[in-house]
C-alpha cells in the first residue's frame, strides 16, 4: 500500500532563508506523525507544501499515491486540514461554520454527531465569537474532521491553549487515531510529539535533523539522564571527561547539561569533583532524557527559545 | 451516501453564510439599509419646492421716490426697498440686492449684467416703472406654469441616490467581507478544502444581490411615500437596471479587493475608485456642464451609466436603456472575470 504522505528532497528557498532545505518524510496509513521544531524552523512551510496550500522549489511530493498537480480535487476530498491562525466568522454558530464546511465535502460526518464527540454541542447555536480558546481550536480540528479524511493535517494544534484545552484536544486526535485515520501534526512542545505521535522528526533550519519513535530518538542520547549544574566560578567541560558513563556536556545559561548512563555512578563522582576544585554547588538536579535534551544535545539551542 | 439531509450544494451554504454573517453585523445594516433613507430624506427637504421668490431690489432715496415704490411694489417679483446713496451702492455691491434705481422721473438702473438675477431684475423693475408713469401693455398674455411630477429636483435626485447607494453599499460589503476573510486566512482555509473558487465568489454576488432588491424596495418606497417620486417607465426595466448595477459594482468591489491585504488599502483604493464617480457621474448635478471632451469618458463610468438608466425610465418613462445596459453587463463581465483571475486566496 502507498505511503500517505511522502515528500523527497523538498526545497523551499525564499530570497533571505531557506525555508526548507531537502526534507524527505514517509509518513504510513494510520500512523500519527510528527514534525518538531522551533519557531521558524520550516515546519509550517513544510506542511503547507504538503497540503497544497503552497509549492516547492524542489522534490516530489505524493499524498495518498497522488500528486498535487494532477490531482489536486481529488486529494482535497481526502484531507482535512487546521491552519496555524484561521479565524473564523465570528458572527456564525458553531453549527452554521460546520454545516458549511461539511458542503463542501462530497461525503463527510453528520456535523450533529461531530459536534457531540468533540464536546462542542452544548455550544452548538454559539457563535463563534463567544467562543473559548480551547473550543474555537476544536471547532478548527471539527471543520478539518467533517470531510472524513484519511490524512488529517494540524499546524501547532495546541498553541497558545490552557492545559485542560490542550488534554481535550489531545483526545480528539486519539480518536481519529484509533479509528484509523492518518495524522500530521507540527509542534513545538515535547510532551506533544511524545504523547500523541508514532514518530517525529525533528526540524531545524529547513533540515530533517532526526528521525524515529520518541523512544528510539530519546536512545540516540545513548544516555537516559541528564544532569544539570550549576557552580559558581563555572567549570570547565574537561573535567567532566572523568566521570564514568558520561556521554556529554551542553552548556545551558550560567550552568551545565550533562548526559550520563547512571545517576548512582555519575552524581557521587561529579559532587567529587565540584569539591576537589574549591568551587561552591549553587544547584544540582536531574531528569529521565526528554526529546528536549535530543534537541539540546543536536542544535546546542532549546527548542523553545531556539 | 450517509447523511445527505446535510449536503446541500456549497454555492447555496456559502451564500446562506454571507447572508447571516451581514445581517449580523449592526453596523454594516446600518449603512445600507438606514443611511440612504436619511440621505434622501435630508436632501429631499433641502431641496423641496418653494414658491419663487421675490427679487430683492433697491432705491435710492430721492424727490421720485415714493412714486417708484409704489409702482414696484404692485410688481409680485420684487421686493423693494428705501436706501440713503452711499449704502444702496454698498449693498448692491455686497449683492444683498440686484439693481438699484436712482435718479429722478428718469430713472437710472445700477446693476451687474453679468448676474442672471440681476438681469431679470432689470426687467422686472423696468416694466414696473413704466407701467407706474402710465405705459399701457399691448396685451395681457394667458399664462400656463408647470410644475410636473419628473422634472422636480427631487426626482432627479433618488435615481441617483439609489444608483450611488447600490455602489457604494456594494463594494464596500464584498470588499471588507473579502479583504478581512484574507487577513484571517479563512480564505486560505476554503480553499483547504474542495470547495470551487467561483463558488466563493459567486455566493457574494448572490447575497449582495438579495440585499441589493431590500435595498433599493426602501429607498424606493420611501421617495414615492414622502416625495411622490413614481417610477414613469417599465418597472421591469428599472429592476434590470437595478439588478446590473448590483452586479457591476460587486464585480469592481472583487476587482479592487483581489489582491489587498489590509483593511487600510482597501478603503483607500475603494475611495479612489468612488470618488471621481460622486463627483462627475451626476448624482447630485447634470454632467452636462462638464466639458464635451470627458463626456465619453463619464458615461463610460458605471455609476453614470446606473444613473442615467434609472433616470431615463423613472422620470422620462424611456425605455431607450440600451446603451447603460450594455455598459453595466461589460464592467459586471470584465471586473469579475479580472478580479477572479487576480484573486489573491492567502
Amino acid at each position: 500500500m502507498e505511503a500517505a504522505i511522502l515528500c523527497k528532497d523538498l526545497k523551499k528557498h525564499y530570497p533571505d532563508v531557506k525555508a526548507v532545505d531537502g526534507i524527505d518524510l514517509e509518513v504510513g496509513r494510520g500512523e500519527c506523525f510528527g514534525l518538531l521544531g522551533p519557531n521558524g524552523a520550516g515546519k509550517t512551510t513544510t506542511i503547507e507544501i504538503l497540503e497544497g496550500l503552497n509549492t516547492a522549489d524542489g522534490g516530489e511530493v505524493r499524498i495518498l499515491g497522488l500528486n498535487w498537480a494532477d490531482s489536486e480535487r481529488d486529494i482535497r476530498e481526502r484531507i482535512g486540514v487546521s491552519l496555524q491562525e484561521t479565524q473564523l466568522s465570528e458572527k456564525v454558530t458553531v453549527y452554521e461554520t460546520l454545516r458549511l464546511f461539511r458542503s463542501f465535502y462530497r461525503r463527510g460526518r453528520d456535523p450533529e454527531e461531530l459536534l457531540r464527540g468533540l464536546s462542542l454541542d452544548e455550544k452548538r447555536n454559539a457563535r463563534v465569537g463567544k467562543l473559548s480558546g480551547g473550543q474555537k481550536q476544536r471547532l478548527a480540528v471539527a471543520c478539518a474532521l467533517v470531510g472524513e479524511p484519511e490524512i488529517l493535517f494540524l499546524d501547532e494544534p495546541t498553541t497558545g491553549l490552557d492545559p485542560q484545552s490542550r488534554l481535550q484536544l489531545w483526545e480528539v486526535v486519539t480518536g481519529y487515531r484509533e479509528r484509523g485515520g492518518t495524522i500530521l501534526l507540527t509542534t513545538h512542545y515535547m510532551e506533544e510529539a511524545e504523547r500523541l505521535c508514532d514518530r517525529i522528526a525533528i526540524i531545524d533550519h529547513g533540515k530533517r535533523i532526526a528521525l524515529g519513535t520518541p523512544k528510539e530518538l530519546i536512545a540516540k542520547l545513548d544516555a537516559p539522564h541528564v544532569i544539570e549544574l550549576i557552580t559558581e566560578p563555572a567549570l570547565d567541560e574537561e573535567v567532566f571527561s572523568s566521570i564514568s558513563g558520561f556521554h556529554g556536556a551542553t552548556r545551558r545559561g550560567e550552568g551545565w547539561q550533562l548526559r550520563v548512563d547512571s545517576l548512582a555512578v555519575s552524581v557521587p563522582q561529579l559532587i567529587g569533583i565540584v569539591d576537589g576544585r574549591g568551587v561552591r554547588l549553587e544547584t544540582l538536579s536531574t531528569h529521565a532524557a526528554t526529546l528536549e535534551d535530543l534537541f539540546v544535545a543536536l542544535t546546542g539551542r532549546e527548542l523553545r527559545d531556539a | 451516501m450517509p447523511e445527505t439531509r446535510h449536503t446541500r450544494s456549497a454555492l447555496w451554504e456559502m451564500t446562506v453564510f454571507r447572508l447571516k454573517e451581514f445581517i449580523r453585523e449592526p453596523d454594516a445594516v446600518f449603512w445600507v439599509f438606514v443611511f440612504p433613507l436619511l440621505l434622501t430624506l435630508a436632501l429631499g427637504f433641502a431641496f423641496r419646492e418653494k414658491p419663487p421668490e421675490r427679487i430683492p431690489v433697491g432705491i435710492v432715496e430721492g424727490p421720485a421716490t415714493q412714486r417708484h415704490l409704489a409702482a414696484m411694489k404692485k410688481s409680485p417679483a420684487l421686493q423693494p426697498r428705501v436706501y440713503a446713496a452711499s449704502e444702496g451702492r454698498e449693498e448692491l455691491r455686497r449683492g444683498k440686492i440686484s439693481l438699484l434705481v436712482e435718479g429722478g422721473d428718469v430713472p437710472v438702473y445700477r446693476y451687474d449684467a453679468t448676474r442672471p438675477e440681476s438681469r431679470t431684475a432689470r426687467v422686472e423693475v423696468d416694466d414696473a416703472l413704466q407701467g407706474g408713469a402710465g405705459r399701457r401693455d399691448a396685451f395681457t398674455a394667458k399664462e400656463v406654469t408647470v410644475a410636473e411630477q419628473g422634472s422636480r429636483y427631487v426626482d432627479f435626485l433618488v435615481p441617483g441616490l439609489i444608483a450611488m447607494n447600490l455602489m457604494g453599499t456594494g463594494m464596500w460589503s464584498i470588499g471588507f467581507a473579502v479583504v478581512n476573510a484574507r487577513l484571517k486566512k479563512l480564505l486560505k482555509r476554503f480553499l483547504a478544502t474542495p470547495m470551487r473558487k467561483w463558488q466563493f465568489l459567486v455566493a457574494q454576488f448572490i447575497a449582495r444581490l438579495v440585499f441589493l432588491v431590500v435595498e433599493v424596495a426602501v429607498v424606493t418606497l420611501f421617495a414615492w411615500l414622502v416625495f411622490d417620486v413614481e417610477i414613469r417607465g417599465s418597472f421591469l426595466l428599472f429592476s434590470l437596471l437595478c439588478l446590473l448595477g448590483g452586479t457591476a459594482f460587486a464585480g469592481l468591489g472583487i476587482l479592487i479587493s483581489s489582491r489587498v491585504k489590509t483593511l487600510e488599502a482597501v478603503s483607500g483604493l475603494m475611495n479612489v475608485v468612488m470618488m471621481p464617480m460622486w463627483i462627475c457621474s451626476g448624482v447630485f448635478f447634470s454632467y452636462e456642464r462638464f466639458p464635451d471632451a470627458v463626456k465619453p469618458v463619464i458615461r463610460a463610468l458605471p455609476l453614470t451609466a446606473l444613473t442615467d438608466g434609472l433616470r431615463a425610465v423613472m422620470n422620462d418613462g424611456s425605455g431607450n436603456v440600451m446603451p447603460q445596459v450594455i455598459n453595466l453587463i461589460l464592467w459586471t463581465a470584465i471586473s469579475g472575470l479580472v478580479g477572479l483571475k487576480i484573486f489573491r486566496w492567502s
